[in-house]
């Protein structure tokens, strides 16, 4: 082969090698342009009032979202509590007594639940929470949370458990003990870490999700006045105040961004720990 | 080994765990049941007229899709226009280029990028992204103005070109770590061979490690597909809402999802319900297309090293 070809091949590969370091590049750009300017307007547009206030009507200055984070953190908790015995029952059914033909089918649906986009899961909800009880509530906002929530900490706690040593298996029942003991006190608790971050995945998820909410919790000025009322939450404030013509209203709405980027990084990194922790 | 009526737990445990395992599948079998009934009234008054229909107007009680259905193919293909490149570069790098330490953290980054609330992304496109596309959709539609799709009068930055590029951002992390997951999933002994052949690394990865793992990239890109079709909170802040079919890229639009978002609260009759029901109906089987190819693609590719 040529000189000239051998140095030609050379060149090419270097160019194209540079080309996929600069694709990784413009993505972690992006991250960077949305944190960054996030994390700055949001820092500034943060004060006590924020935490302590609740909203004020339209034209009056000032007020906080102490309603939309209690509203958050009872939706998110709603949701919980709704998904997590499913999920992680679901999760235990596939790792442990499933045939693999109705693991493979459950798998399968848990995935494409996972797959459907959120705003189908709202107007879902809508159809059979909302409707027939005549009224958005806290209540509703809570189911389609937990359907979003589902699928997520079904799959995780499924690999989770699968990755308990069968040896932690057998020991456990040559102890004598019966499969349910063994599952329950032995297999569950070895997996524990890889269970809990799946639910931290899964709760930085609904907390930030929009979508599903619009027509199931639909919002609210006030706080919470019971499960069967409407509540608001703060990805929902921020949605109503971003594309209001208030300045201050919109400086809540990237105080309000902060709080839940603040929360879903902490939680991103505390689980990047635990699994690095967990393969050392 | 577990002798039958021996232990109450082993009969009852299995079948409780099984209980909320099909809990799963009733939700997906939920989902389609309920869509359809309601849908049913929109379906039976306007027929197929509802996919070719471009009005929108709940006065007369005449609702047609084609509007935000094609605002939802068309920033769904700019999306991937843009996005898989840029993702497969990165799922490159992260694999055959990135030196060991370099791969971690960087993964890390992007797939925090999938992390972000949508609605956060839309805030950000709406007071940045926004102002900022107007004189670059500007610059193009006078320089490129004799191609269709370009041709036009900016107006401002809220169009559909916008939804487009923010739903570049919103892929770019799962087409990423599932194309990434491919590449890794090809044999070393492929590349050694190639390499041993005094290949360079590019040829490598082109005419061996690429076509090696086609179908989980494949898989990958259908995968992102997927989520662009859905977006809705990011996409409904910038693409302006707009009821109307143009081929310019820079106007105004809907997609299916953006408009569920943006009439579902003040839907005011029964057929205005049911239509976008119908929408949500739609959308539902898209993806959930989409979602079954790309996952049957993704699973053959990633199998193959489980069967080595």
């Amino acid at each position: 082969m040529s000189e000239r070809g051998y140095s030609r091949r050379k060149w090419s590969n270097r160019v194209v090698l540079s080309l996929s370091g600069i694709a990784a590049g413009l993505a972690i750009m992006v991250l960077v342009l949305i944190l960054g300017y996030t994390l700055v307007r949001g820092a500034s547009a943060l004060n006590l009032d924020f935490f302590t206030q609740g909203a004020r009507p339209v034209g009056v200055a000032g007020g906080g979202m102490r309603n939309e984070i209690i509203g958050t953190l009872i939706l998110v908790g709603l949701g919980s509590l709704f998904a997590l015995p499913v999920g992680l029952l679901a999760g235990i059914f596939l790792a442990e007594f499933a045939s693999p033909r109705t693991a493979a089918s459950v798998r399968f649906a848990a995935d494409i639940l996972a797959g459907v986009p959120s705003i189908v899961v709202g107007v879902f909800v809508y159809a059979v929470v909302v409707r027939p009880l005549l009224s958005y509530s806290a209540f509703a906002g809570g189911v389609a949370l937990a359907i979003i929530m589902i699928p997520i900490v079904a799959r995780t706690a499924e690999e989770s458990l699968r990755l308990v040593p069968s040896s932690m298996r057998e020991a456990a029942l040559a102890l004598g003990i019966t499969r349910w003991r063994a599952v329950l006190s032995v297999i569950v608790p070895g997996a524990l870490t890889g269970i809990l971050t799946g639910i931290m995945l899964a709760v930085a998820r609904i907390a930030g999700e929009t979508a599903p909410l619009l027509f199931t919790a639909l919002g609210s000025f006030w706080g919470f006045r019971g499960l069967l009322q409407p509540i608001g939450a703060l990805p929902l404030q921020i949605y109503n105040y971003a594309l209001s013509p208030y300045a201050d209203w919109q400086r809540q709405a990237w105080a309000a961004a902060f709080l839940l980027i603040m929360l879903v990084l902490a939680i991103s990194i505390l689980v990047r720990r635990l699994g690095s922790r967990r393969r050392a | 080994m577990f002798g039958r009526g021996g232990h109450t737990g082993d009969r009852v445990f299995p079948r409780l765990t099984l209980v909320f395992a099909l809990i799963i599948v009733g939700i997906l079998a939920g989902f389609l049941v309920v869509l359809n009934i309601d849908a049913l009234p929109a379906i039976r008054h306007f027929g197929l007229s509802f996919f070719t229909s471009s009005t929108w107007d709940p006065v007369k009680q005449i609702f047609g899709a084609l509007p935000a259905v094609y605002g939802t193919l068309v920033t769904s293909a700019v999306a991937l226009l843009i996005g898989v490149p840029i993702s497969l570069g990165a799922a490159i790098f992260l694999v055959e280029v990135a030196p060991r330490w370099l791969r971690g953290p960087v993964s890390f980054l992007i797939e925090m990028l999938a992390a972000i609330p949508s609605v956060i992304i839309g805030l950000w496109g709406l007071v940045v992204l926004v102002p900022a596309m107007k004189p670059a959709e500007t610059w193009l539609s006078i320089h490129l103005g004799f191609l269709p799709i370009f041709k036009g009068t900016v107006l401002g930055g809220l169009n559909v070109f916008t939804a487009g590029i923010i739903l570049t951002f919103m892929i770019i992390p799962i087409i990423t770590a599932v194309s990434r997951d491919s590449i890794k999933a090809v044999p070393d002994s492929q590349r050694e061979a190639m390499l041993a052949l005094g290949a360079t690394r590019w040829e490598t990865i082109r005419r061996v490690v690429l076509p090696y793992c086609r179908s989980g990239l494949v898989g990958a890109t259908i995968l992102g597909l997927g989520r662009a079709l859905g977006e809705t909170m990011a996409v409904t802040m910038v693409i302006g809402n707009a009821d109307k079919l143009s081929a310019f890229l820079f106007s105004p639009g809907s997609t299916i999802a953006s408009k569920i978002a943006s009439n579902f609260g003040e839907a005011s009759s029964q057929l205005l319900l049911s239509s976008l029901i119908e929408l949500a109906l739609i959308l539902f089987g898209i993806t959930l297309l989409v979602n079954v190819i790309a996952r049957v693609l993704v699973w053959r590719m990633t199998s193959v090293k489980a069967a080595e």
